[in-house]
């Protein structure tokens, strides 16, 4: 038996029950239930994201504002970034008081200007090379038009529409269930905003290749959501059999995923957090950091609202609905009379069979393992609150 | 469930499997390809991005005359000798053009150049040296030693004044093509002539007069203000008039491009050489510049000494220019040689890390699995590699860093369908059933959760891929490719492979390092391999 075996190797065995118990009901957190708190924390975390965003604003990257960046490698000591700005400075090319020079690990210099035109671009880069003392074909450069930003800006926004609604069209395709669609989305808009808020909050750099990362995780997040509402469609299924109503059903699909999606998360994340080592301490920059980091915050996200926000919503629409309401009627109806059996002398066996069975001697769980007795409670308390 | 079939399937989904593998590998045998094309900026060089925008300065450009400016552009590039380089149209409205290991700065502002044609009149020429050392590349229009005046009409007794500002952008006040064709240089623009010199810049305003050179640099023009826009001319071809031995170009102009070309060589055919010559310029250069003598009242025809293919160019470039297309330069990404590789080292350690992560968890938590995951991983990255190969062949696929993010990514999405999988089987298991049957039931369960996620990823790659803009594009294709390459993976390797190791006593027999051990779905060995009748679910529902 199981529980033997958890008593004999006691460290393994913890982990091993908690992925079991939590498929079996044994162990069940309260996902849908107490949608309120989840609400409420990404209701507050929404807030301060838009509050930075508003406050605060983007750092855009010059693919938006326009302008050239150059990076030479060379030896960085204490002088040098001021040297290379006047250098930069006094190159013969106007209007340069704007640029900024950043030294990049020990032995790389970004110099940023404005946007130049392609003989001044050749000018500065005349200048840094002679400063750095290499030639000028090693020293590399973004330059960006002024109107290249809003560019990519409108094909981001165009991206995003579009991917939005052809989402909405598969996973309604899928399970045939527009409730599921919108519940998705709006996880997805959480993620959106979240991201957009850490992204305002801590400062880090925009630029197309963070577009790109945070157009990916809403594919990312909606894969956590598909494999969530996947289970939860398929306990629905039984919904009329047994004597469950939607938001339990719902509750005990997240549980029944949750290491699933827990498994998931990590190993998604995982290479992104190496990608991410690799862009911002082996290069210090570039498209691999700004990818890296957009995954990074947008998986996390994801993986957690598929669970706190997609779920509890759509169980909060479905419980709307006249069908649901007569569900949870029969429900109600059917632990009425098995209360009034219980009440009554010839039920006893029955109750004494089903506690058997469920092994009353590990008590070690938070929830009590009495299938019979743990439900009903939970469903009093939910239609109290409803009624 | 036929499972008596099934039980035959997977040795041969699996060989059929290598099978296409194999031929993947032939395929790059033949080709002799064995790396894949890297992108500019893993291995350095340059990648500009021009952006047209058609005259009136909005809305959308037509796909032909943007394929036309790219083979123009093409032909710049091209002039310049710089070996494999590319020049392609993106997104309706943009040209990309990608020169591997040049760090030319002339490349830039040739590119960036607007194929602008314009009719002009002639009215001096000079016959000059070609300057021996190539113009420098600075803009400012320096006096110049090199500059052969001579027999020029300049002011006598004043030095050279210094050349004044030039207008550049033409005023608002529009003139009538009598007025244009009154014009007359000013002293200063005269003395100006003098002292300029063919490579150095002067600003093409279509009010004001201009300063060109003809190809070969050996003549220099002092044109009036331009007469017909390029834009007039309808068509142009290529052809040998009757009764002329030599090939010439016919041009036809739009009816108001008719009427000025009309008047203009009414005027022109009054004067004497050179200023009865009106002056075909495209780009700032004098392509051609035939004498007139008569009044035309059909389209033009320019007869020189071409040969056929002169002539052919000519016409083509009287096409192309004559497109109402202009350019912004919207982006330049000059990578280093020294800054390409090392991106590319920075994208294998990101990838190396991450495989290593990936397996090394797929070992911690699945245990036994975890050699499927590193089997099917591995099947993964040979296709991934083999497909990035043959694409960089069949359609000049490059790999670049964003692609490389894409790839690395992905080994996580391919991941995530094996773990998809490995708990479907899990929970069929904890629902009762033999571990046999769960690798069957399990994936027919796991199998429409990673079809609909992988279609969703897929889906994201799709809109990226099409929306997207540049480098960027590189990653959504990578993810997109990995994405099907992980479908195929699941259906035709890992999920045979399940059903084999279903048969082996290590993982069949639920060894506890299995991953798939009794002990870990909470149910009894029994249970797990079948040797009992099967007990009620724990779940007593």
């Amino acid at each position: 038996m199981a529980d033997n075996a958890t008593r004999r190797r006691p460290a393994e065995g913890r982990k091993q029950s908690l992925a079991h118990r939590l498929y079996t009901g044994d162990l069940s957190y309260e996902f849908v239930s107490r949608r309120r708190l989840w609400y409420l924390i990404s209701g507050t975390l929404i807030v301060v994201s838009l509050l930075a965003l508003a406050v605060r604003g983007l750092n855009l990257g010059i693919e938006f504002t326009g302008g050239a960046d150059f990076t030479v490698t060379a030896p960085v000591a204490s002088g040098s970034v001021n040297d290379m700005r006047v250098a930069v400075l006094n190159s013969g090319v106007s209007q340069l008081d704007g640029t900024t020079v950043l030294s990049v690990g020990s032995n790389q210099l970004r110099i940023q200007t404005r946007s130049l035109s392609a003989t001044e671009v050749a000018t500065v880069r005349g200048a840094i090379a002679t400063q750095a003392g290499v030639g000028s074909d090693k020293v590399a450069y973004n330059l960006i038009g002024p109107s290249w930003g809003k560019q990519i800006t409108t094909k981001a926004v165009q991206a995003l529409i579009v991917f939005i609604v052809l989402v909405m069209l598969l996973i309604w395709v899928r399970f045939r269930d527009w409730k599921m669609s919108v519940s998705a989305i709006v996880a997805l808009i959480h993620d959106l905003i979240l991201t957009i808020g850490i992204y305002a909050l801590v400062g880090f750099s925009v630029s197309p290749s963070t577009l790109i990362g945070v157009l990916t995780i809403l594919g990312y997040s909606l894969y956590d959501t598909v494999v969530v509402f996947d289970k939860v469609s398929e306990n629905v299924s039984e919904l009329r059999r047994g004597n469950r109503t939607y938001s339990t059903a719902a509750n005990d699909a997240v549980n029944q995923v949750l290491v699933r999606s827990l498994n998931t998360t990590i190993i998604g994340v995982l290479p992104v957090a190496a990608i991410l080592f690799a862009g911002a301490f082996y290069l210090g920059s570039g498209p691999l950091e700004d990818l890296g980091l957009a995954l990074f915050v947008g998986m996390i996200s994801g993986a957690y609202s598929s669970i706190f926000i997609a779920t509890p919503l759509l169980a909060q629409a479905k419980e709307r609905e006249p069908e649901m309401h007569q569900v949870r009627q029969a429900i109600a109806r059917r632990e009425a009379k098995a209360r009034r059996d219980l009440a009554a002398p010839v039920a006893a066996p029955a109750v004494a069979v089903v506690v058997e069975d469920a092994d009353p001697g590990n008590g070690d769980d938070q929830v009590t393992r009495e299938p019979t007795s743990r439900r009903p409670r939970q469903r009093t308390t939910r239609s109290q609150r409803r009624g | 469930m036929a499972t008596s079939t099934k039980r035959q399937r997977p040795g041969r989904t699996i060989a059929v499997f290598a099978a296409v593998i194999a031929l993947m590998y032939v395929l790059m045998g033949v080709a002799h390809t064995w790396a894949p094309k890297l992108g500019l900026d893993l291995r350095g060089g340059t990648t500009i991005t021009l952006t047209a925008r058609n005259s009136t300065g909005s809305g959308s450009v037509a796909s032909s005359s943007l394929d036309l400016a790219r083979q123009i552009l093409q032909q710049r590039v091209d002039s310049l000798g710089v070996g494999e380089s590319s020049v392609t149209t993106q997104g309706g409205n943009q040209i990309i053009v990608s020169v591997p290991n040049v760090q030319k700065d002339q490349l830039v502002s040739m590119v960036g150049q607007t194929a602008k044609l314009a009719f002009r009149d002639v009215y001096d020429v000079q016959q000059v040296t070609p300057p021996s050392t190539s113009p420098s590349p600075s803009a400012s229009p320096s006096p110049s030693s090199g500059a052969s005046a001579s027999g020029l009409p300049t002011a006598p007794g004043l030095p050279p004044a210094a050349p004044i500002a030039r207008p550049t952008a033409p005023s608002s006040k529009k003139q009538t093509i009598d007025q244009l064709l009154q014009w007359t240089p000013s002293t200063q623009d005269q003395s100006d002539f003098a002292q300029w010199t063919c490579g150095d810049s002067f600003p093409d305003v279509s009010d004001q007069p201009l300063f060109a050179c003809d190809k070969t640099k050996t003549a220099k023009y002092l044109l009036g203000p331009i007469i017909v826009p390029g834009t007039e001319v309808s068509s142009a071809s290529a052809g040998i008039p009757q009764g002329a031995v030599a090939p010439a170009v016919q041009l036809s102009f739009t009816s108001a491009g008719q009427s000025a070309f009309t008047a203009a060589t009414k005027v022109l055919a009054s004067k004497s050489s050179p200023q009865n010559q009106f002056a075909i310029v495209l780009d700032g250069t004098v392509i051609s510049a035939p004498q007139v003598s008569y009044q035309i009242n059909g389209g033009a025809q320019i007869d020189g000494n071409f040969t056929q293919v002169e002539a052919n160019d000519l016409a083509n470039v009287l096409k192309y220019g004559a497109l109402p297309l202009a350019f912004d330069l919207s982006s330049v990404e000059n990578v280093s040689a020294t800054l390409g590789g090392e991106q590319l080292r920075a994208g294998i350690i990101a990838g190396l890390i991450g495989l290593l992560l990936v397996v090394g968890y797929s070992f911690l938590y699945y245990r036994g699995l975890g050699a499927v995951v590193v089997g099917s991983l591995a099947m993964a990255a040979i296709i991934a590699y083999s497909s990035i190969v043959l694409l960089g062949q069949a359609i000049n696929f490059a790999l670049n860093l964003p692609g490389i993010a894409g790839v690395i990514v992905a080994i996580g999405i391919t991941a995530d369908s094996f773990i998809v999988y490995f708990e479907r089987i899990r929970d069929e298991i904890r629902e009762g059933r033999t571990l046999r049957t769960s690798i069957e039931t399990g994936w027919e369960k796991a199998r429409k959760t990673i079809v609909v996620a992988d279609s969703v990823s897929l889906l994201s790659a799709g809109v990226l891929f099409v929306l997207a803009i540049g480098s960027v594009k590189g990653f959504a294709f990578t993810l997109g490719l990995t994405t099907l390459i992980d479908l195929a993976i699941v259906f035709f390797f890992t999920k045979p492979v399940m059903t084999l190791l279903g048969r082996t006593d290590f993982w069949g027999g639920g060894h506890k390092w299995s991953g798939l051990e009794a002990e870990h779905m909470g149910v009894s060995a029994e249970s797990l391999l079948g040797r009992r009748v099967r007990r009620p679910t724990t779940k007593g529902a």
